[in-house]
């Protein structure tokens, strides 16, 4: 098996393209991402490992803006998604100033797709080390919608998924508890999600959330902090609502 | 003949510009908006060659609003203003674009300020400037009337004035002109001067 990583250009003999397989353990390493698409919300939150003491953390931004209606996450290479986060910011511009309509959320994401695929099909090239979450809302329809690509190029639209560290558990707990929200309780169900993974806290967590009017806000410290409590409460509270049954029984 | 000018006033600048459309002796139209607004605080008014006109002035907003993505801030006036010019100079020995532009643009820290950038890629920071045969009029009335630090009412009288000389002294004086604004608040349209409206259309 060995014999058929070198050149990406070929396949091993069970069909395998390794190199792309060896980009999603990148992925897998990096850093947890989730996104949660609500009716008039969508949410994106990913895990902040501990940020050196010395570290502006201002400077590491990991949800980052394509265009004033589409925003991206990612998890895997960093200096890849720089990369690649240039190329959509440069697409989405251009496709405003060619055909004079912004982007639809799927045409990026079919973009930035198409992008990672190029790099699985090229001579001396490497395929991007990341998968993005991608979310926006229609500029026509107003929908809301959330993609995720990975570095085999596929992509395709989801209710919400995580991506990165543990992303396995994360997308359980979404299909366990995963209903259609609104505002608050979207991101509510983010950062739950997230947190079945990380730390809680808000120095853990980076969230933001886009809604049509305002479009991407970062949400501050004490802001998820305050969420965190609320869902720590709600934790506790259901704790306390299963035991207090079983009392009143004896 | 299309006429742009501007003038920098207190804490403001302003831009103003006939709105005809024209190609050859036939009026397209006499509502054509001809200052973008290149982002939330900055002006563009441009005359010349119509196509260049709205191709190159697109790519420059385009352009502007790629820099805020990349870098989280937005670009000064200055620095939109010597892109402008550094885009027309490239394009100007081999493929030149016949556009006159007056940029205007308010910035926090340095406050107002306003450039004119000509289709061979001079760029000057004034207080006060104008393109087309217009300009004739509009630089001779600022001239006498401009002072520093005018209020928004004292600006937009002057203004009025380039305006009444050019319909009055141009022989093919455009008919109506329409007037922008920038200030700490953003770049808006201010007001229209029509002394042509387009006859209403009959509905059947």
């Amino acid at each position: 098996m060995a014999r058929y990583d070198r050149a990406i250009t070929v396949f091993s003999p069970d069909g395998h393209l390794f190199q792309v397989e060896y980009a999603l353990e990148a992925v897998r390493k990096g850093n947890a991402a989730v996104g949660v698409r609500g009716t008039d919300t969508i949410v994106l939150a990913v895990e902040k490992k501990s940020t050196p003491k010395l570290q502006d953390s201002r400077s590491v931004r990991k949800i980052v803006n394509l265009d004033d209606h589409i925003a991206l996450a990612c998890a895997g290479l960093k200096a890849d998604a720089r990369v690649l986060i240039n190329r959509a910011r440069i697409e989405c511009q251009s496709h405003k100033l060619t055909i004079e309509d912004p982007v639809t959320v799927e045409y990026i994401t079919r973009y930035i797709a198409g992008l990672q695929q190029k790099y699985t099909q090229s001579g001396g090239v490497r395929p991007f080390g990341l998968s993005t979450l991608i979310i926006g809302f229609d500029p026509h329809t107003g929908v809301p919608s959330l993609y995720q690509t990975d570095p085999s190029g596929t992509f395709s639209a989801w209710k919400a998924n995580a991506t990165g560290r543990n992303s396995n558990s994360i997308r359980e707990f979404l299909e366990k508890n995963y209903k259609e929200t609104s505002g608050h309780e979207t991101v509510k169900l983010a950062i739950r999600a997230l947190l079945e993974v990380v730390e809680s806290g808000g120095k853990n967590i980076e969230v933001a959330v886009m809604t049509k009017e305002h479009g991407l806000r970062q949400l501050e410290e004490a802001e998820i902090d305050d969420v965190v409590a609320d869902i720590e409460a709600e934790k506790a509270a259901a704790e306390a609502a299963k035991k207090a049954p079983s009392t009143k029984e004896t | 003949m299309e006429s742009v000018f501007g003038l920098v006033g207190r804490d403001f600048a302003i831009v103003a510009a006939d709105t005809s459309a024209v190609h050859s002796i036939l009026v397209h139209k006499t509502n054509e908006d001809k200052i973008m607004v290149l982002d939330s605080h900055k002006l563009l008014g441009a005359s010349g060659e119509t196509g260049d006109r709205a191709q190159f002035t697109e790519y420059i907003q385009k352009n502007v609003a790629l820099y805020q993505f990349r870098n989280g801030i937005p670009l000064t006036t200055a620095a939109a203003a010597n892109f402008t010019r550094g885009e027309l100079a490239t394009a100007l020995r081999k493929n030149p674009y016949m556009v006159n532009i007056i940029l205007a643009g308010y910035d926090k820290v340095t406050g107002p300020s306003l450039y004119y950038i000509d289709y061979i890629a001079s760029l000057h920071k004034l207080d006060k400037a104008a393109f087309g045969y217009g300009s004739y009029f509009a630089l001779s009335m600022m001239d006498r009337h401009y002072c520093s630090d005018m209020t928004v009412e004292e600006a937009i009288e002057l203004v009025d004035k380039c305006i009444m000389e050019i319909r009055s002294r141009l022989v093919i004086a455009p008919p109506n002109f329409l007037i922008k604004i920038v200030d700490k608040d953003g770049a808006r349209e201010y007001a229209w001067r029509e002394s042509i409206k387009d006859a209403p259309v009959p509905t059947a």
